[in-house]
């Protein structure tokens, strides 16, 4: 149903009537899931909140002329002081938080006052497995499907836990921390099928995405970024869009011999799913080393989005917001599916913030790119072709080895990272955190060795134009222009929510939880919480009715490295580079692990 | 920085017959074969401070001069520090996925012993063992260039630029910060 300020149209968030129909056959059957209904909509069940990817909730409660009253309800430890990028799930009665390494999993009472812990689980992964996680010991969250909790650890295990009692269903292990491969974000459950995908892309492992049967967690597919069609699931039914993706194992041909097989699009963001078209939406990371003289040719499959059947993995189409990446552009960022009308027509689209610097508006049935607008500071490509879908690099700031290319925007973390933006369909606006950085970039040979990063370049981060480190942008899709926007001195790290009280949430690196409204951008309320935000907001309506909204704080990730990892700012190229944009970090936050959950004051 | 190189040239001469003086002999001295000694390293060398009964102080081991004070092996030392992707997880000294190395502090211990026996042997919390990878020698030419980025060595001995963009500071100029082993972290995993 078209929203009639907007006459945008979310695609079907919820699974319909048979998924509500078994849970309730579960509820009446076994009593796991009690009260609470997988298809509720005040729930939060899946760190996107509905599988169109909006992280977007109708409660309105809670809105712009009663937000000062906000206060801090309860505060839950994880128990671990690295970065918190995780979202916390609430289904009925109980709230779930997945800990970074040794990622710890926690269920919260929400019927009683302060939310005690209901019980815990341990995995106890590899210590070793922090040496091969690039930024962070970071996990981007959990997935509630069917009474189970699905999630992943840092030395690749992917484990079921049942949601009622915390017992382990299953526990399968896909990664290998001798390659390098780590797992780091929240799997997607779609129609059975627990989707997840390997980190490493620093450390030249060979990406894929995996699907394991939901209930006893076998392997049905798995589907490589690189090497030949066979592994990449890709087959008649492959009707890439652009003629570049067209032919035959170009996951081989356009590497140099064997580099495919050490050659990153690692699958480490986020996963969207539309029920009508039966498709899985996922992105590719960098192609490795990063150095990209080591590398010559396309590189595919890296660096793009795929569309999937999650039935049997094969790939629908396919492609690539950077051939051939010069920068660390990782394709992996939120993709939001909405029903958008364009030029008079409905289109069925997928949106996507990308790290290169533009917002791509994509047919999500063909993957024909509609457009490409910069949201951000861009000066190391020109915009991209309509007609190719190629993406126009800029000569002057390609890197070449053995010289320092200045000024390059935006950085390797592009212009926005795995931080999700949230899109609210009574405004029409997506809003998108991000930062405002640009680098010098220096290339050199570099060897691989398994186990050990496979990067090959020298970086120095630093504020873009004007200064400010971060923006918090609210991006009008229709218009194809920046509706607002909120300049952040530090780097944007936080994800975003968008409530139906027309507010939008997010953090700051120095810790401040901020709302701001979702028409003008004006700061409504702000509290600081212990240590800088990197985390996402969700918001639920809890047990007692009221809307919650929960946020995990605890500074960290890539931006955050200088506290939580202790680095040395003497050196520039500390943590990739990023050090050098956040010297000042330490004198504004130290570590953290908390959760914070507000709710309206009782008066 | 441009006043200190200048400082450098104008004292030029006398700065010589220093180096003469007190480590050209170690400066420039070449080993073309790892010494005969019997490897004392990993087996001998401790990661902590506390120690059950009498306490006994670490043996130097006997090539440590060679490699702290000799040019050649230190300049040896920072090419395989990124030829073997330390540089990966240390970066230039600032540290990254794993700790800074251009400070004080030492999770494992800041002795070249110690630091060899880290390298050779890996570490719990993801340091991998390079042991078997990397021959014994240069794996103790990157010890002792490990040691240089937070400024213990010989002044004789270290470049005085780097070779690349800049990044952190030449080890020349870099203030000497003698190794503190910080103990809780090496548990924890989690501080530098």
């Amino acid at each position: 149903m078209p929203d009639p300020q907007t006459g945008f149209r979310r695609v079907p968030a919820r699974i319909g009537t048979r998924r509500l129909l078994l849970a309730a056959t579960i509820a009446i059957g076994t009593c796991r899931v009690g009260a609470a209904e997988p298809g509720n909509p005040s729930d939060w069940t899946m760190p996107a909140h509905d599988y169109a990817s909006t992280r977007y909730t109708d409660l309105a409660e809670i809105n712009a002329s009663n937000v000062k009253n906000l206060t801090v309800q309860f505060t839950f430890s994880t128990g671990v002081a690295r970065g918190q990028e995780g979202a916390p799930l609430v289904v009925g009665n109980t709230m779930y938080i997945v800990a970074p390494y040794p990622n710890d999993l926690f269920a919260l009472d929400l019927t009683k006052p302060g939310a005690p812990l209901k019980w815990s689980y341990k995995p106890n992964p590899k210590a070793a497995a922090q040496g091969v996680a690039c930024c962070d010991v970071v996990n981007r969250g959990a997935f509630y499907y069917d009474g189970a909790i699905y999630y992943a650890t840092l030395d690749g295990h992917v484990i079921a836990v049942d949601a009622q009692n915390g017992r382990e269903l299953w526990n399968t292990t896909l990664g290998n921390i001798n390659k390098g491969e780590t797992i780091t974000m929240a799997p997607e459950v779609v129609k059975g099928k627990v989707l997840i995908g390997n980190s490493g892309g620093e450390y030249g492992v060979r990406g894929w995405l995996t699907a394991l049967d939901a209930k006893s967690g076998a392997i049905q597919w798995k589907a490589f970024s690189t090497g030949p069609d066979s592994d990449v699931l890709i087959g008649p039914e492959f009707k890439p869009f652009y003629a570049s993706d067209k032919g035959g194992d170009l996951g081989v041909h356009t590497w140099p011999p064997g580099a495919w097989t050490i050659g990153g699009g690692t699958v480490w963001g986020w996963i969207s799913y539309d029920p009508d078209l039966n498709l899985v939406y996922y992105g590719t990371g960098n192609p490795g080393p990063w150095n990209p003289e080591q590398r010559p040719g396309d590189n595919k499959w890296t660096g793009g989005i795929f569309a999937r059947d999650p039935d049997t993995g094969r790939a629908r189409w396919f492609y690539q917001t950077v051939p051939h990446d010069l920068y660390d552009y990782d394709s992996i960022n939120e993709l939001i599916l909405l029903d958008l009308e364009l030029k008079g027509q409905q289109r069925k689209v997928v949106v996507r913030p990308e790290r290169n610097g533009y917002i791509y508006i994509i047919d999500r049935a063909t993957g024909e790119v509609l457009s490409a607008d910069a949201y951000g500071t861009v000066n190391s490509t020109l915009g991209v072709d309509l007609n190719t879908g190629k993406l126009k690099y800029n000569d002057e700031k390609k890197p070449r080895q053995g010289e320092v290319v200045r000024n390059i925007c935006p950085t390797a973390p592009g212009a926005k990272d795995w931080n999700p933006s949230a899109y609210s369909p009574r405004t029409g606006l997506l809003y998108v955190p991000h930062t405002n950085l640009c680098m010098d970039w220096q290339s050199y040979a570099t060897n691989y060795i398994a186990g050990t990063p496979y990067v090959g370049a020298d970086v120095k981060m630093y504020a873009g134009p004007g200064g400010n480190r971060g923006v918090f942008t609210a991006w009008d899709l229709k218009k194809r222009a920046k509706a607002w926007e909120v300049k952040e001195d530090l780097p944007v790290w936080s994800g975003a929510l968008a409530t139906g009280g027309d507010l939008v949430f997010y953090g700051t690196l120095e810790g401040w939880f901020k709302a701001v409204n979702a028409r003008s951008g004006a700061l409504e309320w702000q509290f600081k919480t212990g240590s800088g935000i990197i985390g996402q907001p969700v918001s639920y309506r809890g047990p007692d009715g009221r809307q919650y909204v929960a946020i995990l704080s605890g500074v960290g990730g890539w931006a955050g490295a200088i506290v939580a990892g202790g680095l040395d700012k003497r050196d520039p190229t500390a943590a990739k580079g990023m050090v050098n944009a956040t010297t000042d970090l330490p004198d504004k936050t130290t570590k953290g692990g908390m959760l914070y959950v507000f709710a309206l004051s009782a008066h | 920085m441009c006043s200190r190189y200048l400082r450098i040239s104008l004292v030029g001469p006398l700065w010589i017959v220093t180096l003469l003086a007190l480590g050209g002999c170690q400066r420039e001295k070449r080993q073309f074969q790892s010494s005969p000694v019997t490897e004392s390293g990993p087996m001998q060398v401790r990661t902590t401070d506390l120690q059950a009964g009498q306490t006994t102080p670490l043996q130097p081991d006997a090539r440590r001069a060679l490699y702290e004070n000799n040019a050649y092996n230190l300049s040896e030392g920072k090419r395989l520090y990124q030829w073997f992707n330390c540089v990966g997880c240390h970066a230039h000294g600032g540290g990254d996925s794993g700790p800074p190395l251009i400070d004080s502090a030492w999770r494992y211990g800041g002795e070249i012993e110690q630091i060899y026996a880290t390298i050779q042997q890996g570490r719990p919390n993801g340091m991998p063992a390079f042991g078997g990878k990397i021959p014994e020698q240069q794996i103790w030419q990157i010890a002792g260039y490990v040691r240089s980025i937070s400024g213990n060595l010989s002044r004789s001995a270290s470049p005085g630029r780097n070779d690349e963009m800049q990044t952190s500071p030449p080890e020349q100029l870099m203030e000497k910060q003698p190794p503190v082993t910080s103990s809780p972290a090496a548990t924890e995993g989690t501080q530098k």
